[in-house]
């Protein structure tokens, strides 16, 4: 039996598109790379992050907080299917800040886009006392922060695997350690040919391979103009609470460790860790909560963002192949909700499709190649 | 002390530590996870999450389950030596401070 749908990427964001499109009774096969494959699935934050996404695009900042909205019911059904608790947390999250100035020019940021939003942007301004009551064990050294009320977190990996194997229970075949390395049309449909000379067919086809887009894109009429962004994290040994809400930087996971991160690098397909970088992330994360001096660092990696020229989601029609659509985003964790509720409807084209013009590649017609 | 495990060198020249405050003779130079079991210890900590009991389980540095404190850093029993003077503090699990 072929497949109505062929996903070709089994990370957050192609199973969680696949999940959806199960749950409207599409028939789907999932092609997952092999774990030499930059994975960006295995090794990102968790956050669930309404904060700071679409400051020059409100129409992205919707689309994240619809998102972020949509999380608890979706967390819940995939956990109740699966057995897995996921560890959604959405009681808000911070942006703390260790100068004034910089602090005051965020706020000023949101206070712009909240007003473009209509007002939908809940956020309030702590001084370092206000905060102090909410995070007793914040440093001295930090003036303050932005708490947002809609941002959250999540586990990151038991998100993965519950999706995962949903998408195996609700009848998805799933292919995996392959990659796809030529796409034609014989008939009506589409024909994936594997580098294990397999193939696979389908009526239509997601590209949702994160980096390895960027390859297999023009193949199928896209631009597909995606780049790594290499991020390192840093996780302590489990410790009891010390953290209440997540901030950007750093957050107290479900099982008891705390994870830190935020940092941004140019610097190709090397997803190394460098002392530099995680010494300087463990020393911004010691002056924002000075406890963690003592805390052991048990484990430190990099991972890979998918990042396009302006930041933003890219969701497009193939030009040149109708029946192929590209979808590929930084934030696969926090647009999950979206992509499980919202995006088949995009794919599908039904009445209740999301407006995603914003998301398409002709925003960078005049972007230098 | 009543314990399962027999101590290899019970000639070893003996020195005073302190476990959670109290005086203990330890084997200078031991494997600190080795010489507390010998001594009878056998719940180490509490995790700092659920509070449930835990102690050495592989003895290799694999686990995790042996942590104490000592000088109010988290350290592996199973990878720490025995010196005159450590003072080893069993974590509490999440009520702590």
């Amino acid at each position: 039996m072929q497949a109505e749908y062929a996903v070709i990427g089994g990370g957050v964001v192609g199973l969680s598109v696949a999940w959806g499109l199960l749950t409207r009774g599409r028939r789907v096969v999932v092609i997952d790379g092999g774990d030499g494959d930059y994975r960006a699935s295995r090794g990102n934050f968790g956050l669930v992050w309404v904060q700071s996404k679409g400051l020059t695009e409100p129409r992205y900042a919707r689309w994240t907080q619809r998102s972020a909205a949509a999380w608890a019911d979706f967390a819940t059904e995939l956990g109740e299917a699966t057995g897995d608790d996921l560890a959604l947390r959405q009681e808000g999250g911070y942006d703390l800040h260790l100068d004034e100035a910089a602090l005051e020019a965020k706020r000023r940021a949101y206070t712009r886009l909240q007003e473009q939003l209509g007002g939908d942007y809940p956020f309030e301004v702590l001084g370092h006392n206000a905060l102090r009551r909410e995070e007793p064990e914040i440093g001295p050294r930090v003036v303050g922060g932005i708490l947002h009320r809609q941002d959250g977190h999540v586990n990151p990996l038991k998100l993965l695997r519950a999706l995962a194997a949903d998408v195996r229970r609700r009848g998805a075949e799933v292919v995996n350690g392959e990659t796809v390395t030529m796409v034609d049309r014989p008939a009506a449909g589409f024909r994936l040919t594997l580098a294990s000379g397999g193939q696979v067919e389908a009526d239509r086809v997601v590209l949702a391979a994160g980096l390895g887009a960027a390859a297999l894109g023009p193949e199928l009429g896209f631009r597909a103009p995606l780049r790594p962004q290499r991020g390192q994290v840093l996780i302590t040994e489990k410790l009891p609470k010390l953290i209440n809400r997540p901030s950007g930087l750093i957050r107290q996971v479900d099982e008891g460790g705390v994870q830190l991160g935020d940092s941004k690098e140019e610097v190709g397909f090397d997803d190394r860790t460098t002392l530099t970088t995680t010494a300087a992330i463990a020393a911004n994360a010691v002056a924002t909560y000075p406890r963690l001096a003592q805390a052991q660092v048990v484990r430190a990696w990099a991972s890979l963002r998918v990042m396009s020229p302006d930041g933003l989601p890219i969701y497009q029609r193939s030009p040149t192949l109708p029946g192929a659509c590209l979808v590929t985003c930084h934030s696969g964790v926090t647009l999950a909700a979206a992509h499980a509720r919202f995006l088949p409807d995009w794919l599908e084209e039904t009445a209740a499709s999301p407006d995603l013009e914003a998301f398409g590649e002709h925003r960078f017609s005049r972007a230098p190649a | 002390m009543n314990t399962a495990f027999l101590e290899l060198q019970p000639e070893a020249k003996r020195v005073t530590v302190t476990l959670d405050g109290a005086p203990l003779t330890l084997p200078e130079g031991a494997n600190l996870a080795a010489a507390l079991l010998a001594a009878g210890v056998s719940v180490f900590r509490a995790t700092p999450v659920s509070g449930a009991p835990r102690g050495p389980f592989c003895m290799m540095g694999s686990c995790f389950d042996c942590l104490v404190e000592i000088d109010g850093i988290t350290r592996q029993a199973c990878l720490s030596e025995v010196e005159a003077g450590l003072a080893v503090v069993r974590p509490r699990g999440p009520c702590r401070g």
